[in-house]
């Protein structure tokens, strides 16, 4: 007997442990299945711009004003609490500094990619998880086409390419927000703030920016295709993936924003 | 062919060499065992019937033959090739010789008629777009619908989802046709409907099928050989006046709708 088949009633603890990791084998496993499949399928014919361009409009056009929001409100509230924390010990000319650097390094990836994790990774999840359940995926299956080669590649594709410059538009509408609020709102001089944005922000810093954003693309897009490919349990289940998707894209991104930061500087 | 029902499944007294044969496959999904040494033939040209009750099996055969599912033991062997030997492109190969009906059509949801039929045309051929809208037209008359092509997969009852879902299985004019049971949640009169397609695509496609159904009415009306599926194995199966005379209870239960004493 499998420890995942043994029933609830009466299971002892180390059971529990065994079941749960043996699931979360799992998730990784195939998380890892897809991304290896899709990595081979992406590298041949036949290769399907169209769907490329659908599926890039899709996620990056299309989420731009969200992004944007979010990026500019962010950008206001750091200026506002930095500003406010600054004056304290009279550095408020370091804001714009701060404001630049946290955006551009930390706040527009993430933010964005927490974002377009709810607003695509769930998509994904729950339009793969129906075509699973209304065996879709199956008569793909059976008309010779390669499900992974013809849903999945795209959709990851265009995830990936998207991120960042979605993250480097969220990046600038962010300074800007803080520019807003610092100049028009607090009182700032506008040519020692915009001076100061740019005094302490190297290249680098942006291209950490743009290849976590990938990263974050890749991770969500993976995710929430694996969640739905592997759905199983009709309605009920495709809620559950898509749930799952975001739930996991997002704790996945945060984990490997540590992981990513800590190896990029 | 095998004039009487007969227990020994694998062996079957067709002259002509097979087009599908399965031997001996077992599967199971974790502690279940559904397939449990399933062996049959399927003759050229035949249409053979596969009933059973819920959860015998069925649906997990029929996407063995098509290789959506991996059998863990025994092989599938279509035209001489083994299906589980096949490389990539073989395979790909021996996938392009059948068709699918699925249970609901299993349309693509996110485009229209035509555009699910044109769908392998566009995959695997390198036809124009008058040969595809042709041919579209071409499998859409073979099944009895017209004007349907620019209406949305949502907007067709289920009797037509299955149709347009045949027209799509046949566009690329496979030698073998599966269906999934194809009268499942439909009224007795467009089940009647669904049957008469089936065997007119048998008749002018001359192509092998294998239907799954429970719906006996509708076995009758299209088979050539009737095979019932119990507990993951072949119980029996012979042409369908030979099957209607099983003396085998479990048989005779079935076509009269009577639970099994032995059933839990």
């Amino acid at each position: 007997m499998s420890a995942v088949a043994t029933p609830p009633v009466g299971k002892s603890g180390l059971e529990w442990v065994g079941t749960r990791s043996l699931r979360l084998l799992e998730e990784v496993g195939r998380f890892f299945y897809i991304l290896h499949y899709t990595i081979y399928w992406s590298l041949r014919r036949p290769f399907d711009p169209r769907e490329w361009m659908r599926q890039m409009v899709r996620v990056g056009v299309d989420s731009l004003p969200v992004v944007a929001l979010t990026a500019m409100f962010t950008g206001m509230v750091m200026a506002l609490q930095t500003y406010r924390g600054f004056e304290r010990f009279h550095a408020e000319s370091f804001v714009a500094s701060v404001v630049s650097l946290s955006l551009i390094r930390e706040l527009a990836p993430v933010l964005s990619a927490l974002m377009i994790a709810g607003r695509i990774g769930s998509s994904l999840a729950a339009e793969l998880g129906t075509m699973r359940v209304t065996e879709q995926i199956d008569a793909l299956y059976a008309m010779a086409t390669e499900p992974i080669q013809y849903l999945i590649v795209p959709r990851v594709g265009a995830t990936t390419l998207m991120l960042p410059p979605l993250v480097a538009c969220a990046g600038g509408i962010g300074i800007f927000g803080g520019y807003l609020v610092a100049v028009g709102l607090l009182g700032a001089n506008p040519v020692v703030y915009w001076d100061k944005t740019f005094q302490f922000l190297d290249l680098n810093d942006v291209f950490s920016g743009l290849i976590k954003a990938a990263v974050f693309g890749l991770i969500l897009s993976v995710t929430g295709c694996t969640k739905g490919f592997f759905t199983t349990g009709g309605a009920e289940g495709v809620g559950r993936a898509t749930t799952a998707a975001v739930v996991m894209s997002s704790l996945v991104i945060l984990l490997s924003d540590f992981f990513l930061t800590k190896i990029l500087f | 062919m095998a004039a009487t029902p007969t227990r020994d499944s694998g062996a079957l007294a067709s002259a002509a060499a097979p087009k599908i044969a399965v031997i001996d496959l077992w599967k199971s999904f974790g502690d279940k065992e559904v397939l449990r040494g399933v062996s049959i033939d399927v003759a050229p040209g035949e249409s053979l019937v596969i009933v059973g009750g819920s959860g015998a099996g069925k649906s997990v055969l029929l996407k063995h033959l098509i290789g959506l599912i991996q059998p863990d033991r025994g092989h599938i062997v279509v035209d001489g090739e083994d299906l589980a030997r096949a490389d990539n492109s073989q395979a790909l190969a021996i996938r392009r010789k059948f068709g699918m009906s699925f249970q609901e059509g299993a349309l693509f949801d996110s485009m229209d008629v035509f555009e699910n039929i044109a769908f392998p045309l566009r995959r695997h051929t390198k036809r124009s777009e008058e040969q595809i809208a042709a041919r579209v037209r071409e499998c859409l008359d073979l099944v009895h619908l017209q004007g349907v092509e620019r209406k949305a997969t949502s907007e067709l009852s289920g009797g037509m989802r299955r149709r347009v879902g045949f027209a799509r299985a046949i566009a690329l004019a496979p030698e073998i046709l599966l269906f999934d049971e194809p009268n499942t949640g439909l009224d007795p009169v467009t089940s009647a409907v669904i049957d008469r397609v089936i065997l007119e695509m048998k008749e002018n496609l001359s192509v092998t099928m294998v239907i799954i159904t429970h719906d006996m009415k509708s076995a009758f009306r299209i088979a050539d050989r009737i095979a019932m599926l119990r507990d993951g194995r072949i119980l029996t199966v012979g042409i369908p006046e030979a099957f209607r005379a099983s003396p085998d209870p479990y048989v005779q239960n079935f076509l009269a709708g009577k639970p099994h004493e032995e059933e839990q």
